[in-house]
């Protein structure tokens, strides 16, 4: 067991690695980080004097290799636009990305695993054509427009929510609204099909055969092996409402990571992309094993498999 | 969800909603908030070269000179007095009892020290080009100093007055040293002279300046009238109309057309168009190394330059204090002028002219554009209408000029803002003295800017820089295009008056 966490933790550290030297590839391909950093007034001599004050003159796998032996130590440097220390940056903003993908996630589980459920007891009922039009309405409806329309109402008719900032708790409502409802649908129609296969398995109809109570039946026996896909998925989202929630994140100025990400790029911010996309790499790495313990936990059978 | 949970959800939306925090802009709190979609990470004039740090440069230090925008003439502000000893040395007598934010006091060996400190090798300015025309400046008494030019430079002035901001001698020494062995000079806190102090920095977030109750009378900045400025980042333009409209901000700029449009409609906000100094072109490979050679052809390009409608597309799209322009600069620089070859709006002329070139069907390219790509496509449409086909690329600036640069792009669509120097040397000569951004190379073009460039007699100035503009717009290696225009939102509380240079100057805004 020791010998495969060993192994498979080698193969997270390559992983982050090569997205790391990737993303430090890209940024070259997508232009000279130089004029970026110089702004758009600037002239071939500021240009100059701005390659070689960052050491943008060095061949690209010296910095990568000096950027890589810095961080191997617990260096990250220091952002060249915000002219911070990265790590400090990075953790400075990292909890209000947790918390907002958090709400977010907490969100759309309230709202889609009920739903899903009571969908998969009654198909075919109206709450399961219920179900259906929140999922059908989720996915098709561009999250930017769903958090626009909230401010209008929420925000510029009622007046009943802050628009802006993550100071308070009223901060988080329509942000967490607008990223969780994204979620929802793939998690409720999941739900709905899990349930749906394990209430026509032999246990189930045993289980009800033996007199159990039908609620007894329905969350101890039928749910917890329903929702085991469920969990895996939600790791997953948790993942990507990390480092995307970009748009999300920028209507509702909220400074958190996923918009650092975007403003790094746009900004040829190496030191800062590259740590980025190390603790996000290493957030996937650390979700996905967690979403593997779970699952082990839910079900006996993958712990001896 | 069970009931209890509903009310859980109820309740906890109800407290969110209690939590809301009340707005801290407007004239209630004597505080004026202004937004932009871009971070301000580094409070230094010198080491941000953003539009905002440019703005916040008038509002927390002084240059030595002021320009007067009505008159374009040069006032005294931490000069009082200057005086050319020769066309490269220059005696500036300094305004007495003049402090900084920390309370030293102002003299000649701050601008010493200033000057000497961005001029250095190793400094790290990031637009060198505002400050590289200076070699030095020394103390000549006790309220006066020398500044040395590296050669002579007519546009001294405008720079003095707009890039040249005063900090006090030894400002930059404590500048942390950074793992690379090099200073920081970015991380120092700010000081300087001017009308509002920075008194909180929230890199990325917010910058926060409070009136300087120690600002010396009878400049010409005046008084700030304002407690409290606030600048804040609002990435998204709908976001900022949103907190506009809700009194969470005072101010915004960049808004589109429309949508200023539907806000004047509101009656509740004051909108306002003004002219801009940066200025939209279109440049050819006229050298033929983007791997087409059809814009060697001066012929081609007239027709492309008939072609398109400039009017319509600054009447239509860009706002009405933009206008079309002629010649390679902005029409409010020094030495700019639009007695140039000038090409109308002319498809006709353009399809004939086409034929006569050997494109009677026309011909496809690839042009290339990374701001505003709406001003672009109704280029498309124009050139489309005389049969010429493009294919638009989009990209970030970086990746385009990096293009630009290796002669790839057939046509780039660009834009430039002279980082608001009212002087032609910000702009022609930057582009056609033979550098990578010179499309042409022209011996001719060359020789006149550089004379330009380092005479001081404007009459000359103004005679050779015609002749190099007239070169310029006559080979069309550029088609000069429309000066932009930006539309201010503001609130109906606020006394603002936009600026002709893009320098919004918070410090003269008062409340009504």
């Amino acid at each position: 067991m020791l010998a495969y966490l060993l192994r498979r933790l080698g193969v997270a550290v390559l992983v982050a690695l090569t997205v790391s030297l990737i993303t430090f590839s890209m940024i070259y391909l997508s232009g000279d980080p130089a004029v970026a950093l110089a702004g758009e007034s600037a002239t071939e001599e500021d240009i100059e004097s701005i390659r070689r004050y960052y050491g943008y003159d060095r061949p690209i796998l010296v910095q990568y290799l000096d950027w890589l032996g810095r961080a191997l130590t617990g260096d990250f440097g220091q952002s060249h636009y915000l002219k911070a220390p990265v790590a400090e940056v990075i953790f400075e903003r990292l909890p209000t990305t947790m918390l907002l993908g958090a709400c977010a996630l907490t969100f759309a589980l309230v709202l889609s695993i009920p739903l899903g459920v009571l969908a998969a007891i009654r198909p075919n009922s109206l709450i399961d054509r219920l179900a259906l039009t929140i999922a059908v309405i989720g996915q098709a409806m561009p999250s930017f427009w769903f958090a626009l329309t909230m401010v209008l109402w929420f925000g510029i008719t009622w007046r009943l929510l802050p628009i802006t900032g993550s100071d308070s708790w009223a901060n988080f409502v329509m942000p967490s609204i607008a990223l969780g409802y994204y979620v929802t649908p793939a998690v409720m129609r999941l739900t709905r099909a899990g349930m749906l296969d394990v209430l026509a398995t032999d246990y189930i109809r045993t289980a009800r055969a033996k007199g159990l109570r039908p609620h007894t039946v329905l969350f101890k026996h039928a749910l917890r092996n329903a929702i085991i896909p469920v969990v895996s998925l939600a790791a997953v989202q948790f993942g990507f409402m990390l480092g995307g929630s970009i748009v999300i994140e920028t209507i509702f100025a909220i400074n958190g990571l996923g918009y650092l990400a975007w403003e790094s790029i746009q900004r040829a911010d190496l030191p800062m992309m590259q740590a980025i996309v190390l603790v996000l790499s290493v957030f996937y790495i650390l979700l996905t094993f967690l979403a593997d313990m779970l699952n082990a936990w839910l079900d006996p059978r993958l712990r001896t498999a | 969800m069970r009931a209890s949970g509903y009310a859980a959800l109820g309740a906890a939306t109800a407290l969110a909603c209690a939590l809301a925090g009340p707005a801290q802009a407007g004239k209630a709190n004597d505080t004026l908030v202004w937004s932009t979609d871009r971070e301000v990470a580094v409070v230094d004039p010198y080491y941000n070269n953003t539009r905002e740090l440019v703005i916040m440069g008038h509002l927390g230090w002084d240059a030595l000179l002021f320009r007067n925008l009505e008159t374009g003439e040069y006032e005294p502000l931490l000069a009082t007095e200057w005086e050319w000893v020769d066309n490269m040395t220059m005696d500036i007598t300094l305004r007495e009892g003049v402090s900084f934010h920390d309370g030293t006091s102002f003299g000649p060996e701050d601008v010493a020290y200033t000057v000497n400190h961005v001029v250095a090798e190793d400094s790290g300015v990031l637009t060198i080009k505002n400050v590289n025309w200076m070699k030095s400046a020394e103390v000549t008494g006790d309220n006066t100093v020398r500044i040395h030019l590296n050669a002579p430079f007519p546009a001294a002035l405008a720079y003095m007055a707009g890039a040249v901001f005063i900090v006090p001698e030894g400002h930059y020494d404590s500048a942390p040293v950074g793992a690379d062995g090099k200073k920081d000079y970015a991380a120092v806190a700010p000081v300087g002279t001017g009308p509002y102090k920075a008194v909180d920095v929230k890199a990325g977030e917010y910058v926060h300046w409070e009136a300087n109750p120690d600002y010396f009378a009878g400049g010409p900045k005046g008084s700030p009238a304002i407690s409290k400025i606030h600048f804040r980042t609002l990435k998204e333009p709908n976001t900022q109309i949103a907190e506009l409209l809700t009194g969470g901000i005072d101010w915004i700029w960049d808004v589109p057309k429309d949508q200023a449009e539907r806000l004047e409609e509101t009656g509740q906000i004051t909108v306002a168009n003004a002219k801009t100094m940066r200025i939209s072109y279109m440049a050819f490979d006229v050298e033929g190394t983007s791997g087409t050679d059809v814009f060697t052809n001066p012929k081609v390009r007239q027709a492309v330059a008939h072609a398109i409608n400039r009017e319509s597309i600054t009447r239509n799209l860009v706002g009405p204090a933009s206008v079309v322009i002629h010649a390679a600069c902005h029409p409010d620089q020094f030495g700019c002028t639009d007695d140039v070859p000038q090409w109308e709006y002319d498809p006709e002329k353009a399809k004939a002219l086409l034929a006569e070139a050997g494109y009677p069907d026309g011909f496809e390219f690839d042009i290339y554009a990374y701001r505003q790509r709406e001003f672009t496509e109704a280029v498309i449409g124009d050139l489309a209408r005389v049969g010429i086909k493009a294919k638009l690329t989009f990209l970030q600036y970086r990746a385009l000029r990096d293009l630009v640069w290796e002669g790839k792009a057939p046509i780039n669509h660009m834009t430039w803002g002279s980082n608001s120097i009212p002087d032609i040397s910000a702009s022609t000569s930057h582009f056609f003295s033979g550098g990578r951004d010179d499309p042409a190379k022209d011996e001719e073009v060359i020789a006149l800017l550089k004379e330009g460039d380092t005479t001081t007699d404007p009459a000359v100035r103004k005679e050779v820089y015609k002749k190099a503009l007239s070169k310029i717009s006559g080979e069309l290696y550029w088609l000069p295009m429309f000066t932009y225009a930006k539309y201010y939102a503001f609130s109906q509380d606020l006394n603002f008056e936009p600026t002709s240079d893009e320098i919004p100057r918070f410090y003269a805004a008062s409340w009504k």
